[in-house]
């Protein structure tokens, strides 16, 4: 897998949060630096896509954002975990996990104990 | 809930809020800015840092637009946005906005009105269980269709039918009731033990009718309509209490429920069984009841109306005497009730519905030529990238929003309209039609409103957006365009339908008035004015015996012709102008029988009554005073009697029994009156005998009072002078003659449908001309140029007239030919509903034909003439 690939649908809030979770609050640049830090530069992130998710995490209850300074003094905002969204997070990251087992097996029947 | 506290946010975010909005701008730049930072660490130049952080987020405009996406809901977005340039554009053509919402308004005005009166009659069921297994029951003669059933023959009917689950009879009746107050009258109706059961009604409180309750020896009781328990009773407990109804006893057993009703009985107050077996239940020839009965599981009407045709049968070979000729029949309860208004609702339903389709017709041509000076709006739109269904959208938001105004309009005045039209029938008629009680806007009536503007939503959508690709191209083409020649034609066609659809409603408008016309023009072979009447009920107590009767008779003649004004007075069973009924057979003396029913219409009248009505005599004398059961027996015959059963022979001297020739039924004609409208005006004249008041007395009868004075005025003193009487003597039904005819209920039905149909047609006409007008205006605007170069070619004005009046004569011709035609088509189908009026009527059918051509060639003249006065320099200028 040489080509970098793009985040596709879903995925993207999961990210968020859970990079909110591990960092504490963030603003979007750090967030968006982050993913693809964390992807071990193998995603490719447009960076204008995590305003509407940040939004919409923000409509739905899961982060909340206040106006703070950066690390190089710069105004920003940033993005903090609420308790709901804590909860989401536990629970999208079990459904991916479920999710990717599944796929995992039907992709290496060999293994199957069966 | 996390769903809908995003939702709740989204749908906050469609207001404008700055705010959020400079704080979106700020935190994209901080971001952006920390990049850059990043970027310069990192080693690169500055413009490239920033240009690389730039590519990264995607565009700032972008990014903006896909929050704001977020942030709100799109489409409700664009829809407001769509609203709030439909309310504009409304707003700019304040003339066009109210010519629609007012016609669309109109149509479905009349359409809601007449629809809820067709839902509340033909639609709405009857208030019974499983009420299309109910069925009316009547014997069968040629003249009398749905008649009445003897109570002999009802008893057989019950014992000998194969059909029916359950047969009960009913009639309504009046009574009086003794109050605390006085004596009143009372509507009561008088049913089988059963009849409730049949129906599946039980009462709201108490309980229904025994079996076996209606036998003479069971105690009197009786069932309160809902409306008298509240009205006389006050919703009290009133279980066990006793009243007085015609002077007999009765207990009451409980209380019907609020929604009952049953209209062959009209508003029937006490409802009791049919304890007292009459003088009348003791004949089999003589008619007094009703019947409803309950089919069987799986017969059909047609079934039950041979097996009872069959039970008839048997009863004429067993009972020649008073059976023969006597047939069955049996029709839906429904049908018995409101059959007789449906021909006209639906007719007057169509009406509404032609009026309602002229008006979108009307409407939709001027949203298209409202689309023609839009076209460059639109040209500019769709080049600044607004994709057809984005355009389309727009029309269907316009049309949508247009639909909702005039609905709404439409849907208060309808119900404005149809609670006046309920207002405007005679008591006594709506008395008769309690269905209408439940008239309103309910659930069918808004759905069928919400289709009408379903259709006319998708009808005016479509009619511009058609154009939506010609109007594409208008920019390309520049101002001048063909689009003219499209609208033309498409207008020509609607304008010729408008035209035809008028032609029609203004037709049937005319065959409708000319019928009601000719209905007041019937010979009814007396003076109505300054006639006043009333009918007078006396109570059996103390007025039971002929004597008594007679008595009471002379004293009211006395006591009223001195009032002061009084020229006459008179006596009558039955006042003229309501109804063929109440028969008697007859049979004459010394002429071939053979078993035939002569059937005529009796009357029992005063001595002075033909004289008070100022009827006409043709032969021999009329009553005298003195004429009671001591003297010969007498009988006076109408002309259309002798006209019948002693054609070319003087009648007076002959004589006339019934069917047995009874010695003590036998009299002698002694005069012969010129025929007197005894039923409705619309009935073919019956033929009648009169017999003498004081030969036939009865404690129930009619006073007609001839007056020098306003009679209406005179009526007070007349129950006033009835009452010195006795005070217990009921006086009911006070009116002038003249205002009994007009309110009787086929004069009614005849003048209201008439006015019905006239303002339908004043409507459509005013529309249609309008909707003409429209068409050849903007054709005459289209032409301008050349007829001014016509002009300056020398064109004469009256070139110019011809030019135009020519193309609006041709639509006019061909939108009332193609009407006439359809008239004609629909008054074949309301026939029933003409009064001496053939379908074909030429003069009406002339002269509406004549009003619409000449409206809509004064509408097309002044376009013509403001085409005649172009200057052709400045036609030409304008370039």
């Amino acid at each position: 897998m040489g080509e970098k690939a793009d985040v596709w649908q879903g995925t993207l809030a999961l990210m968020v949060l859970k990079t909110i979770e591990a960092l504490g609050p963030l603003h979007g640049y750090g967030i968006a630096r982050r993913i693809e830090q964390t992807s071990g530069n193998l995603l490719t992130l447009n960076y204008g896509t995590l305003y509407p998710a940040l939004l919409k995490l923000e409509q739905e209850g899961s982060i909340v954002s206040e106006w703070g300074v950066s690390e190089n003094n710069r105004k920003a905002k940033f993005y903090r975990l609420t308790r709901a969204g804590r909860k989401q997070l536990e629970k999208e990251a079990r459904d991916w996990e479920q999710t990717t087992a599944i796929v995992a097996r039907f992709l290496r029947p060999s293994e199957d104990p069966a | 809930m996390k769903r809908l506290r995003a939702w709740t946010r989204r749908l906050a975010g469609l207001w404008p809020n700055e705010r959020r909005e400079r704080e979106l701008a700020a935190e994209i730049e901080s971001n952006l800015q920390m990049h850059i930072d990043d970027n310069l660490r990192a080693g690169m130049s500055p413009e490239e840092a920033r240009r690389n952080a730039l590519l990264k987020l995607g565009g700032i405009e972008a990014t903006k637009e896909s929050w704001r996406d977020r942030n709100s809901v799109p489409w409700v977005e664009t829809l407001v946005q769509d609203l709030r340039f439909a309310v504009r554009q409304l707003r700019k053509n304040i003339g066009f906005t109210f010519t629609a919402i007012f016609m669309l308004g109109l149509g479905i005005c009349a359409s809601v009105a007449i629809f809820a009166f067709v839902d509340a009659t033909l639609i709405k069921p009857l208030p019974y269980k499983d009420p299309n297994r109910l069925v009316g029951v009547y014997e069968y003669t040629r003249p009398c269709p749905m008649c009445n059933l003897s109570y002999f023959d009802y008893l057989d009917w019950k014992k000998m039918n194969r059909v029916f689950q359950s047969l009960d009879a009913y009639r309504g009746t009046d009574s009086t009731l003794r109050t605390s107050t006085g004596t009143v009258e009372a509507h009561s109706a008088q049913v089988s033990e059963g009849f409730f059961r049949t129906l599946g009604i039980k009462p709201a409180v108490g309980r229904d009718f025994y079996e076996g309750e209606g036998s003479p020896a069971a105690t009197r009781t009786v069932l309160l309509s809902y409306a008298c328990w509240k009205n006389r009773f006050g919703g009290k407990n009133v279980r066990g209490q006793t009243i007085s109804l015609s002077d007999v006893t009765y207990t009451i057993i409980g209380v019907l429920p609020a929604d009952f009703y049953f209209a062959p009985v009209r508003r029937a107050e006490f409802w009791t069984t049919l304890n007292e077996a009459g003088e009348c239940e003791q004949r089999r020839s003589c008619h007094s009841l009703y019947g409803v009965a309950r089919l069987r599981d799986g017969i059909s009407v047609e079934a039950a109306k041979a097996n009872a045709a069959l039970v008839a049968q048997q009863l004429e070979k067993q009972y020649p005497g008073s059976n023969l000729g006597q047939g069955a029949n049996v029709v839906s309860l429904s049908e018995a009730i409101v059959g007789n208004h449906r021909t006209l609702l639906l007719a007057l339903l169509s009406g509404a519905g032609l009026l309602l389709l002229i008006a979108c017709v009307n409407v939709a041509g001027l949203l298209l030529v409202r689309s023609e000076s839009r076209k460059r709006e639109l040209a500019v739109r769709s080049a600044l990238g607004a994709s057809r269904s984005r355009l389309i959208r727009q029309f269907v938001t316009d049309s949508v929003l247009l639909v909702t105004l005039g609905s709404g309009v439409g849907l208060l005045a309808g119900r404005w309209t149809m609670l006046l039209l309920r207002k405007l029938i005679p008591d006594d008629m709506l008395a008769s039609m309690p269905y209408l009680a439940g008239l309103g806007l309910n659930a069918r009536v808004l759905g069928f409103t919400a289709m009408i503007a379903l259709a006319a939503s998708v009808l005016f959508a479509i009619t511009p957006a058609l154009r939506v690709s010609d109007m594409r191209e208008a920019l390309t083409e520049g101002g001048r365009t063909s689009a003219g020649i499209t609208w033309q034609r498409l207008g020509s066609r609607l304008v010729v339908l408008e035209l035809a659809a008028a032609m029609v409603l203004l037709a049937g408008a005319g065959l409708f008035g000319r019928s009601f016309y000719r209905l007041l023009q019937v010979n009814i072979g007396m003076r109505p004015d300054h006639l006043a009447t009333l009918r007078v009920a006396a109570p059996s107590t103390g007025y039971r015996k002929n004597e008594q009767q007679i008595a009471l008779e002379r004293e009211l003649v006395r006591r009223i012709s001195s009032l002061p004004g009084v020229e006459s007075v008179g006596l009558c069973s039955q006042l003229p102008v309501s109804f063929n009924g109440n028969t008697d057979w007859i049979r004459f003396v010394g002429k071939p029988y053979h078993g035939e029913h002569n059937e005529v219409n009796e009357r029992d009248v005063s001595a002075g009554y033909f004289a008070a009505i100022k009827a006409k005599q043709v032969s021999g004398r009329y009553f005298r005073e003195e004429e009671d059961g001591s003297k010969p027996r007498v009988i006076i015959i109408n002309n259309a009697l002798a006209r019948m059963y002693f054609p070319g022979e003087d009648p007076v001297g002959k004589r006339v029994g019934n069917g047995d020739l009874t010695p003590n039924s036998i009299r002698e004609i002694v005069g012969v009156v010129d025929d007197i409208r005894e039923g409705p005006l619309d009935e073919p004249m019956a033929p009648t005998e009169y017999l003498p008041f004081n030969q036939d007395p009865n404690e129930n009868f009619a006073v007609v009072v001839r007056t020098a004075f306003d009679e209406t005025a005179t009526l007070p003193s007349l129950r006033a002078a009835i009452h010195q009487i006795d005070p217990d003597i009921v006086t009911v039904n006070e009116a002038s003659m003249n205002a009994m005819i007009h309110d009787a209920p086929s004069t009614y039905l005849r003048r209201s449908s008439a006015w019905l149909a006239a303002g339908f047609a004043v409507a459509a006409l005013l529309i249609g001309v309008v909707g003409l007008y429209g068409v050849v205006a903007y054709s005459v605007g289209q032409r301008t140029r050349e007829i001014g170069v016509r002009m300056a070619l020398g064109a004469q004005r009256s070139t110019v007239y011809a030019l135009i009046l020519r193309q609006a004569g041709g639509l006019v011709a061909l939108g009332v030919a193609l009407g006439l035609v359809c008239a004609v088509g629909a008054a074949v189908l309301i026939q029933k509903l003409l009064f001496g009026t053939p379908a074909w009527d030429a003069p009406t059918l002339s002269v509406t034909a004549v009003v619409l051509a000449s409206a809509a060639l004064l509408a097309s003249y002044v376009p013509a003439r403001r085409a005649a006065s172009v200057n052709p320099i400045d036609a030409l200028r304008a370039e």
